[in-house]
C-alpha cells in the first residue's frame, strides 16, 4: 500500500519466555484513525512502543512513511519522533513542571523554540482542550484525572505532530468525562489531519474514534475491519469482546493473573 | 544439578547486569560530551547534590576529626602527642575519611533520591513521554546528575577537609590542651598539595559512581511502588560498595610510590 503511514510487518517480541508480540501485521494508511481492542496484557503497549523506538522488537520490520524505524540510526530516529505525539495512559505528565511547561515541553526541548514564544502556543493548546490559562500555572497533581488526560493531549497536540498515538485515553475516567476526551480527540485530530493508533478496551471510545478496528489477542492481528462492521465481524473472539461476556473462546488463561 | 542450576543462573544474571550497567555508563558519557547541553539543568542539580549535601558533609567531617584526634590521643604516644595528632588528623581527613565518609553520606542522600525520582519517572512512564517529545532521557535526565555530582563532590571534600580538621582543631585545643598556635602550624607542616589532591580525584570519581548508580538503578526500576523502594535500596548499597572498592583501588594505585 501506498499511501500507508505506518506499517508494521510480522513484529515479534518476546520477554524472557513470554511471547507478547507473535508476527504483527498492522498497516494505518494516511489520515485515517485505526484502534486495537484487546485484552490487559495481550501486548498493545508493547506494539506502540516498538513503533516509537523505546523498546526494540526481536524481529520483523517497522516502517513509518515507508522508512524503516528500525534500521535508523539514534540521530535520524530522533528526527522521526518529531511527527509523533503520544498520550498517555496515566497521562506521563512531568511533575516537575508546570503545566504549561508540560504542555510546551516538546516544542521547547524538541524543537529549542524560546519559552515565551512556547507558552502562548501553550496556553492556546490548553484552550483547545478546554482548559483556562489559569490551569498552565498550575501542577500535575493539583488537576483531577480527566484535566490530567486534557492537558496530556494538548501536550500531544502542541508540536502538531502528523503521527498521534493514544493509549487507553479514557482508562479511570467516568463515563462523561471519557465522552468529552472521546470528542476532544476527534476533534483535534481532524483539525490536524493527523494519522492516529489508538488502544483501548473501551468499547464507547472505539465507537467514538475509530474509522478501523483491529483486535489483537496473544500476540496477533486476529481481525481487522471497518467500525461500522465490528457488531457482524463474524469472529467470536470479538464478539466476546465487545460485549464483555465472561464466556466465550477467550478462556479464562488470560483473566488469570 | 539443581545446585549447580543456581549458580548458573546467579552468574548470568550478574553478567547480565554488568553488561547492562557497561551500557547504561556508555550512553551517559557519550551524551555527556555531545550537544545540546542542558546548562539549567546541571544548574539546578548542582544545587540539589552539591549545595544541600553541605549541611550532612560538614557536620560528618566534624565529628570524624574530633573523634580521630581523640583515638590518636589515646592510644597513640602522648609524649609526642601535639604534633601526631595534628599531623594524623590532617592526613587521615584528605587522604581517606573525608572523601570517603563524604562520599558515603552523599551516597545515602543523593543515589537514594535520584534512583526514587527517576525510578517514580519511570513506572509512571514520564521516561517514555521525554523519548515521545523528542528529548533523549539520557540527556535530559542523567547526563545533568553526573556532570553535578563529579563537578560538586571534589568541591564538597574540599570543604570536609577544611572542617574536618578544624574538627580535630577544636577537639585538641579544647579537652586536649594542645597549643593552638602550634597545632596549626604542625597541621600545615605535614599536609601536602599532593594529599588534598588525591582525595579531591577520588571524590570526582565516587560523584560519578554515586549518579550513575542513582540513574542506572532508577531508569531500570519497574513494578510500581515496590520495584521504586528496591531500586532505591540497590543504587544506596550499591553505590557505597563500590566507593569503598574504587577507594581502596585508588589509594594502592595514588600512593603506589
Amino acid at each position: 500500500m501506498s499511501d500507508a503511514k505506518i506499517e508494521l510487518r510480522n513484529v515479534h517480541k518476546r520477554f524472557g519466555s513470554k511471547v507478547v508480540l507473535d508476527g504483527i501485521n498492522l498497516t494505518v494508511p494516511q489520515g485515517q484513525s485505526l484502534v486495537v481492542i484487546g485484552g490487559s496484557g495481550t501486548g498493545k503497549s508493547v506494539m506502540i512502543k516498538c513503533v516509537l523506538g523505546i523498546i526494540r522488537p526481536d524481529r520483523g520490520e517497522i516502517f513509518v512513511d515507508g522508512k524503516n524505524v528500525l534500521k535508523m540510526d539514534q540521530s535520524e530516529r530522533e528526527k522521526s519522533l518529531r511527527k509523533f505525539g503520544m498520550l498517555f495512559q496515566g497521562g506521563a505528565l512531568f511533575d516537575s513542571l508546570s503545566v504549561w511547561e508540560n504542555v510546551a515541553f516538546g516544542l521547547i526541548q524538541g524543537r529549542r523554540m524560546k519559552r515565551m514564544a512556547a507558552k502562548d502556543i501553550a496556553i492556546e493548546k490548553l484552550a483547545k482542550v478546554g482548559l483556562g490559562p489559569e490551569v498552565g500555572e498550575l501542577y500535575p497533581a493539583e488537576l483531577s484525572g480527566g484535566m490530567q488526560k486534557r492537558v496530556g493531549l494538548a501536550r500531544a497536540i502542541a508540536v502538531d505532530p502528523e503521527i498521534i498515538f493514544f493509549d487507553e485515553p479514557t482508562t479511570g475516567l467516568d463515563p462523561i468525562t471519557a465522552d468529552v476526551i472521546n470528542q476532544l480527540i476527534v476533534d483535534r485530530v481532524k483539525e490536524l489531519g493527523a494519522t492516529t493508533l489508538s488502544i483501548t478496551h473501551d468499547m464507547a471510545s472505539v465507537r467514538k474514534i475509530a474509522d478501523r478496528v483491529a483486535m489483537i489477542y496473544k500476540g496477533k492481528i486476529i481481525w481487522e475491519g471497518p467500525r461500522e462492521k465490528i457488531d457482524q465481524s463474524g469472529n467470536d473472539y470479538v464478539d466476546q469482546f465487545i460485549h464483555g461476556r465472561a464466556e466465550g473462546p477467550i478462556g479464562m488463561d488470560v483473566l488469570k493473573p | 544439578m539443581t545446585f549447580f542450576a543456581i549458580i548458573g543462573r546467579v552468574v548470568l544474571a550478574l553478567l547480565a547486569e554488568i553488561g547492562r550497567l557497561a551500557l547504561f555508563v556508555w550512553q551517559a558519557v557519550s551524551h555527556i560530551i555531545r550537544p545540546p547541553f542542558f546548562w539549567r539543568l546541571i544548574a539546578q542539580q548542582v544545587m540539589r547534590i552539591g549545595y544541600f549535601s553541605l549541611p550532612v558533609v560538614a557536620l560528618t567531617a566534624f565529628f570524624t576529626g574530633g573523634a580521630l584526634a581523640l583515638q590518636i590521643y589515646y592510644g597513640g604516644n602522648e609524649f609526642n602527642s601535639e604534633s601526631i595528632v595534628a599531623s594524623i588528623v590532617a592526613l587521615g581527613i584528605t587522604r581517606e575519611l573525608g572523601p570517603v565518609l563524604g562520599g558515603l553520606m552523599v551516597a545515602g542522600r543523593v543515589s537514594a533520591a535520584i534512583a526514587a525520582e527517576l525510578g517514580t519517572m519511570r513506572v509512571t512512564e514520564q521516561i517514555d513521554a521525554l523519548t515521545t517529545l523528542s528529548t533523549n532521557p539520557y540527556k535530559y535526565l542523567v547526563v545533568p546528575r553526573v556532570v553535578a555530582a563529579v563537578v560538586t563532590l571534589p568541591i564538597l571534600v574540599f570543604f570536609a577537609d577544611i572542617i574536618g580538621i578544624m574538627g580535630g582543631f577544636v577537639v585538641g585545643t579544647s579537652t586536649l590542651d594542645f597549643n593552638a598556635g602550634v597545632y596549626i602550624k604542625n597541621t600545615a607542616d605535614f599536609l601536602k598539595f599532593d594529599d588534598v589532591m588525591s582525595g579531591l580525584i577520588k571524590a570526582g570519581v565516587f560523584g560519578f559512581i554515586i549518579a550513575v548508580m542513582g540513574c542506572f538503578h532508577g531508569f531500570h526500576s519497574k513494578g510500581g511502588a515496590q520495584g521504586v523502594g528496591r531500586a532505591t535500596t540497590n543504587a544506596v548499597v550499591s553505590a557505597s560498595i563500590l566507593i569503598l572498592a574504587a577507594n581502596y583501588v585508588m589509594t594502592s594505585l595514588l600512593f603506589a610510590n
